[in-house]
């Protein structure tokens, strides 16, 4: 069951034309900053000027004062030199000072926007997409961008002032020499262009193993309890074993093509060092050249050897940079499916009777061929409970996610008392309709909190209301009452338990479209009939869509509407479609193969069971 | 620009997260004491102690298998500096020895030290290649060990652990905690041994060239080592609020990313936006509180070192005027004082990557550290065998998820091989907790759960799970395919087999309409599947597994009336031989009962096989009659 199949993230891997597109891309980020950027940049070059100063000064002191027993000049010089030093420590604390917020304000809007526009993106996405590969977008990668920006670019342009300024230097002492030396930088350019290319793919991977691992883990942690009924611990570990050890070989790999390309980095400088040690020991036999001039060339050039040996870091910082800003890009560009229109309008939800209806409604879930609804009619009157029936896989959820555009309608529309769903604002179509769904999603937060999730503003009244109505008084008993923080998925409560604040939380936002998906399947007889019949009240004022298996429930309906082949096939009250409809029988009948089931084979299979036992 | 509308996109309101965003408010009270950090993670100084000593022992555990590489890799790094460190001393030599031959028209010498210097150059390429090869080797090794070692430690911890952990912490501790040791792990060792050497090296220079003034250098120790403590404290500290930081930004993130339809369709962003706004901010708080910390320590020893340089020059200078020593040893002494201190920034910067990496550790050690409290036995007692396996007794079970409120209190039963149970009654009544301490995911306060005789926790795991097989009421697929999750139930199984347990319970039909049938990617938590197509992959996984116990858990609940119906008929002779305990609301699993368990308030209040339940007229029989009214 490998991670990170699934069609969401297709073009993991793929080269862009320009590597470094997506990483200028998020310059805007920079922007904010950019004063602090150039101070300290400003603080940086600054320090490394006193850095250099301070062992000239040294010297002078040596070849001045001391040579010549001045113990003034001595005080002075050394002064200077304190100085200096004190200089060069408060500009590098103030670079690191301020690096050291900017940096990580920076990440901290980068995440804080790609979690909003993650919050943007439909269901539809986040089925596809792995979690973990969405996590591991604005954890790992926020960080490496992040020590880019706070390291590798500072040091990317302080070591190349740095080269520059000595290769100027080189060619002002000794201009053929000199020109010797800038020569040296086309095979460190060239080796660095090669490095950076197979460098990126290679970050590439390695960024995305890092996502497949978080998303093992993630699931993992989900189907715990199932590992654990079935004792798959060892396969899973092997599952996990696999996938480390997937990304350790792209680790090392990488680690290998760095090691290769700095230690060729650093043999570039040497080998021009030996080259203008002969060439200049040459020139100095011919007498063109002093020793003292040699031995200054020489020493400065020693200067270039740290700049060029850190040249490989600095690349592949940058390119993994690269690499992150295109895995976040990813995301960032995936534009949002479901948005407002660019007129809209808010319906308040005190003009709204609640009328609903579909019409010639299609749907196909993207990346599949067959359509799940085709041509759904549907009208919901005011006020009407309308309970959807259907065979296992027949589409009902999906019909009922359309009502709160979770997902959109292929063609066709779905209106609201005479308005297209699409017409409305996103916000106010959702604050119109509450949606519990067959899982019940609860969070691990505070039971409060996760009553209120659609009516922050409740007020205690309305919530033990509520709760009441949903049979749901238990969550008082809760060691902190509502306070109480729930398990994760709210596993820390029975399936019942679970499935009542789920309802309670939908019918808490009052709305005009209430839609309950199979609201009452983890209930026992009695819970059922006591949470109906205070259903009942409540339904009387507002629109309901309800899927429903058990005859039971279909009580709460006015009238039934019967899904089949994607198209609503009858519709009418209970009593009546059980009289005239065959299949609506035969989809709530418990009567064993009182009329052969459209969709399954009649009765027990023949034969017996083709038992697997080995 | 296209990146723009995103940062505009951002509510306005989420850079000032208010007090509604406090933490303590919307996540409420845990009933655990322990919630969100294993049991070792105490705010006591002496737990502190503990836990660090605990996390230096593991970077030494996992270092341990690697002494002969690192030992090769310190060779390596030695080569490669010495071969650097020849490359000026040839210049020395070619300017001193090879000018004033070649003048004479003899460039043999300056040919010898090219040679050498081209060797050098040579040596030190390939020390330095084999030596980062090397290092990259060892850090992944390390890392690939700390995961595996932790990954497996947290399949064995119990259920009850991972509820109070949560996922989201698990998820950390994997992956932002790991990536934080990797740091360390690349570019530490180098960093350390250069360091570690070139101070050694140059402390005993000094001392040699000039002992007064070496002491003058001494006088700064005591001054590097109040600041390097000042900087240890703190920064563990930081990086360790850092690290929790974290957690809390992944576990809100998980989740409201796994809830994202509920989210959305309880227009919950704007909050949820707020929250992570206040979380994500708390760890830049954090993370700018320890980068400080380091952007203090780096530039003091940079201080300190300036300072000392600067002393060094007045009594040094004030001692060659005095006559005492020579203005070359002070030359000598100022070039080498530089080299002293240059490093020891980088010691600094190593320093700073240990301490945030010892944080980690120690989120890491203090998983480790966690006991299985629901632990395979040491001597495990085989299950007795013979042709009808799966007796079934509970003698005095008391168990609650919390001490002070327990769930079952004395629980007697005891259901023979082969039997099917009916497991009925209110919801919370405890039902599933009964089958969770029959799958041992608990194991009771008090008396014993016993299979064939055998006392569960004397149960080898691998034997009980293929005993015991529960079939948990949240259904849950792994992402894969539809034919991964039924193997999942027996993973050496065939295609055949897999095939042949979705027919048994009427899987099949809807499998082969699938696009790509068995091989079609049910997408994350099985969401490409209907709720009850799910309920059916499951169920053929437990079918394939093919325990001598099969324990369901609303494993129909789900379904329509008819495919339910077809899985109650399937279940009439996949039983017929093994012990089943079916928990269900719907009363129509109950007739293929062989005996019917209520169960209310964790005791059982009727007991007996349904016909005679029925005929007795007591809590089953009220039930019984409601739900068959209801039924068509
Ligand atoms: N995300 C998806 N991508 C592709 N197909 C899907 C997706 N979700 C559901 N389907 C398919 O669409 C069909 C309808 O699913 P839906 O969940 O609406 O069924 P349902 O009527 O609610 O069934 P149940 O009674 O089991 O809940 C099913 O055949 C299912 O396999
Ligand atoms: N993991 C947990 N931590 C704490 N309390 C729990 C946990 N699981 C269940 N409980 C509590 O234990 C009690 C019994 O729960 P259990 O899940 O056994 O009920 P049930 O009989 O299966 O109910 P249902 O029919 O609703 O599934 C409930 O009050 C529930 O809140
Ligand atoms: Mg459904
Ligand atoms: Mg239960």
């Amino acid at each position: 069951m490998a991670a990170g199949s699934g069609g969401g993230p297709a073009d993991r891997g793929e080269i862009r034309r320009h590597p470094l597109r997506n990483l200028w891309r998020l310059r805007h980020y920079l922007r904010p900053h950019a004063v602090e950027f150039s101070w300290l940049m400003l603080a940086g070059l600054a320090a490394t000027a006193a850095g250099i100063a301070v062992p000239l000064v040294a010297q002078r002191v040596v070849d001045g004062p001391v040579a010549e027993r001045d113990l003034a000049g001595l005080f002075q010089l050394a002064g200077l030199a304190l100085l200096l030093g004190l200089a060069e420590a408060l500009l590098i604390f103030i670079r690191r000072w301020v690096q050291s917020s900017s940096s990580v304000a920076m990440e901290a809007t980068i995440r804080d926007d790609v979690y909003a526009h993650l919050q943007r993106l439909p269901p539809s996405f986040h089925d596809r997409w792995p979690s973990g590969q969405l996590l591991s977008r604005i954890t790992s990668d926020l960080s490496v961008l992040r020590r880019f920006l706070s390291f590798g670019l500072f040091f990317l342009v302080l070591n190349l002032v740095t080269y520059l300024g000595v290769v100027v230097l080189l060619i002002r002492l000794h201009p053929a020499l000199g020109l010797l030396v800038a020569a040296s930088a086309v095979p460190l350019f060239l080796i660095a262009r090669r490095f950076g290319r197979h460098y990126h793919a290679a970050s590439r991977r390695m960024q995305d193993q890092q996502g497949d691992v978080a998303t093992l883990v993630e699931e993992t942690a989900q189907g715990l309890r199932t590992m654990k009924a079935y004792g798959r611990g060892p396969q899973l570990a092997a599952r996990f074993a696999a996938s480390t050890r997937a990304l350790h070989d792209t680790g090392v790999a990488k680690g290998r093509l760095l090691a290769r390309t700095a230690a060729r980095l650093d043999l570039v400088p040497n080998l021009t060092l030996g080259i203008v040690l002969v060439a200049g020991a040459a020139a100095v036999a011919a007498g063109r050249l002093t020793v003292g001039q040699l031995v200054a060339f020489v020493s400065l050039q020693l200067m270039l050897i740290w700049p060029v040996q850190s040249l490989g870091w600095i690349i592949a910082n940058g390119q993994e940079a690269a690499t992150a800003a295109d895995r976040i890009q990813e995301v960032l560009d995936t534009a949002p499916a479901i948005v407002d229109a660019p007129v809209t309008v808010a319906l308040a939800r005190s003009t709204i009777r609640g009328r609903l209806r579909f019409e010639a409604v299609t749907f196909r879930y993207p990346g599949t061929t067959t359509p799940v609804l085709r041509g759904v009619d549907l009208t919901v009157e005011p006020g009407e409970t309308l309970a959807v029936v259907g065979a296992t896989g027949s589409g009902k959820s999906t019909l009922l996610s359309l009502v709160p555009r979770l997902h959109d309608v292929g063609t066709g529309r779905i209106t609201l008392d005479g308005h297209d769903l699409r017409d409305l604002r996103l916000a106010s179509l959702r604050r119109l309709v509450a949606t519990a769904f067959e899982e019940p999603t609860l969070f691990s937060m505070s039971v409060w909190e996760n009553l209120t999730l659609g009516r922050p503003d409740a007020g205690e009244d309305e919530v033990r209301a509520a709760l009441a109505l949903a049979q749901a008084e238990f969550a008082y008993d809760l060691p902190w009452g509502l306070r109480t923080r729930l398990g994760e998925q709210g596993l820390s409560l029975s399936g019942g338990q679970r499935q009542r604040l789920a309802l309670a939380r939908a019918v808490l936002v009052r709305p005009a479209v209430l839609v309950l998906d199979d609201p009452l399947s983890a209930l026992d007889v009695h819970t059922e009939a006591a949470v109906e019949s205070a259903l009942k009240r409540v339904l009387r004022d507002m629109t309901a869509l309800l899927v429903v298996h058990r005859p039971s429930t279909i009580a709460l309906a006015d009238r039934v509407a019967l899904l089949e082949h994607g198209r609503i096939s009858a519709v009418g009250p209970h009593a009546e479609l059980l009289a005239t409809v065959p299949a609506y029988r035969a989809v709530l009948s418990a009567e064993p193969a009182a009329v052969p089931h459209p969709r399954l084979p009649a009765g027990p299979p023949t034969g017996g069971f083709p038992l697997v036992r080995s | 620009m296209t990146g723009g509308t995103v940062g505009d996109g951002s509510s306005p309101a989420q850079r000032a997260p208010g007090p509604a965003a406090d933490p303590a408010y919307w996540r409420g009270v845990a009933p655990d004491p322990h919630a969100d950090r294993s049991l070792a993670e105490d705010a006591s100084p002496e737990a502190v102690a503990r836990l660090r000593a605990r996390s230096r022992a593991l970077l030494t555990d996992v270092l341990r298998p690697h002494r002969a590489r690192l030992g090769a890799a310190v060779a390596l790094l030695l080569a490669q500096n010495a071969a650097a460190m020849s490359g000026p001393y040839l210049v020395m030599l070619g300017i001193d020895r090879a000018i004033e031959p070649l003048r004479a028209g003899r460039p043999g010498p300056l040919v010898a030290v090219a040679v050498s210097f081209a060797a050098a150059a040579g040596i030190e390429y390939a020390a330095r290649r084999g030596f980062l090869t090397l290092s990259a080797r060892i850090g992944q090794a390390v890392l690939l060990d700390l995961r595996q070692r932790v990954y497996a430690h947290f399949l064995r911890l119990p259920v009850a652990f991972h509820e109070r952990y949560t996922s989201g912490r698990m998820i950390s501790r994997l992956t932002s905690d790991i990536d934080s040791i990797a740091e360390l792990v690349d570019g530490g060792v180098e960093s350390l041994v250069m360091a570690a050497l070139t101070i050694v090296s140059v402390a005993g220079i000094l001392l040699w060239l000039d002992l007064p003034l070496a002491a003058v250098t001494l006088l700064a120790f005591p001054l590097l080592f109040w600041l390097s403590r000042w900087f240890a404290r703190a920064s563990a500290a930081a990086y360790r609020r850092t690290r929790e930081a974290m957690a809390l930004v992944i576990v809100h993130f998980v989740e409201s990313m796994r809830g994202i339809r509920a989210v959305q369709a309880y227009r919950r962003e704007p909050r949820n936006q707020h929250i992570f706004a206040s979380v994500n901010d708390d760890y830049r708080q954090s993370s700018q509180h320890a980068f400080r910390l380091i952007a203090t320590y780096s530039p003091g020893i940079k201080l300190i070192g300036n300072v000392t340089v600067a002393a060094v020059l007045c009594y040094g200078g004030a001692r060659v005027l005095g006559g005492d020593t020579g203005v070359g040893v002070l030359a000598a002494f100022l070039l080498y004082l530089r080299r002293f201190f240059e490093p020891m920034q980088e010691l600094s910067q190593f320093y700073n990557s240990l301490q945030s990496a010892t944080a980690a550790l120690e989120k890491l050690a203090g998983v480790l550290d966690e006991r299985p409290t629901v632990a395979e036995p040491g001597r495990p007692v085989p299950l007795p065998r013979g042709p009808l396996r799966g007796a079934i007794t509970f003698r005095a079970v008391s168990f609650g998820y919390r001490p002070d409120a327990p769930i079952l209190a004395g629980l007697d039963l005891s259901i023979p091989a082969g039997q099917t149970v009916a497991l009925i009654g209110p919801t919370g009544a405890g039902k599933s907790t009964v089958a969770k301490l029959l799958a041992r995911f608990h194991d009771p306060a008090a008396g014993t759960v016993t299979l064939d005789g055998v006392d569960l926790r004397q149960v080898a795991d691998a034997e009980l799970r293929r005993t015991v097989v529960l079939v948990t009421q949240e259904t849950h697929l792994f992402g894969g395919t539809v034919a991964e999750n039924i193997r999942f139930g027996r993973p050496e199984a065939d295609d055949a087999a897999v095939e042949a347990a979705a027919r048994a319970i009427g899987a099949h039909d809807f499998i082969a309409a699938l696009p790509d049938g068995y091989a079609t990617e049910v997408h994350r938590r099985g969401g490409r599947l209907s709720a009850g197509q799910r309920q059916l992959v499951a169920f053929a996984r437990a079918f394939l597994a093919d325990p001598a116990v099969l324990i369901l858990d609303e494993a129909t609940s789900s379904l329509d009336v008819p495919t339910e119906r077809l899985v109650q008929h399937a279940l009439g002779t996949i039983l017929r031989d093994r012990t089943a305990v079916v928990i269900a609301h719907r009363l129509s699993t109950v007739e293929t009962a062989d005996r019917v368990l209520v169960l209310d308030g964790g005791r059982i209040v009727e007991d007996g096989p349904p016909a005679e339940l029925i005929a007795d007229g007591g809590r089953y029989a009220a039930l019984h009659r409601q739900w068959r009214d209801s039924l068509l």
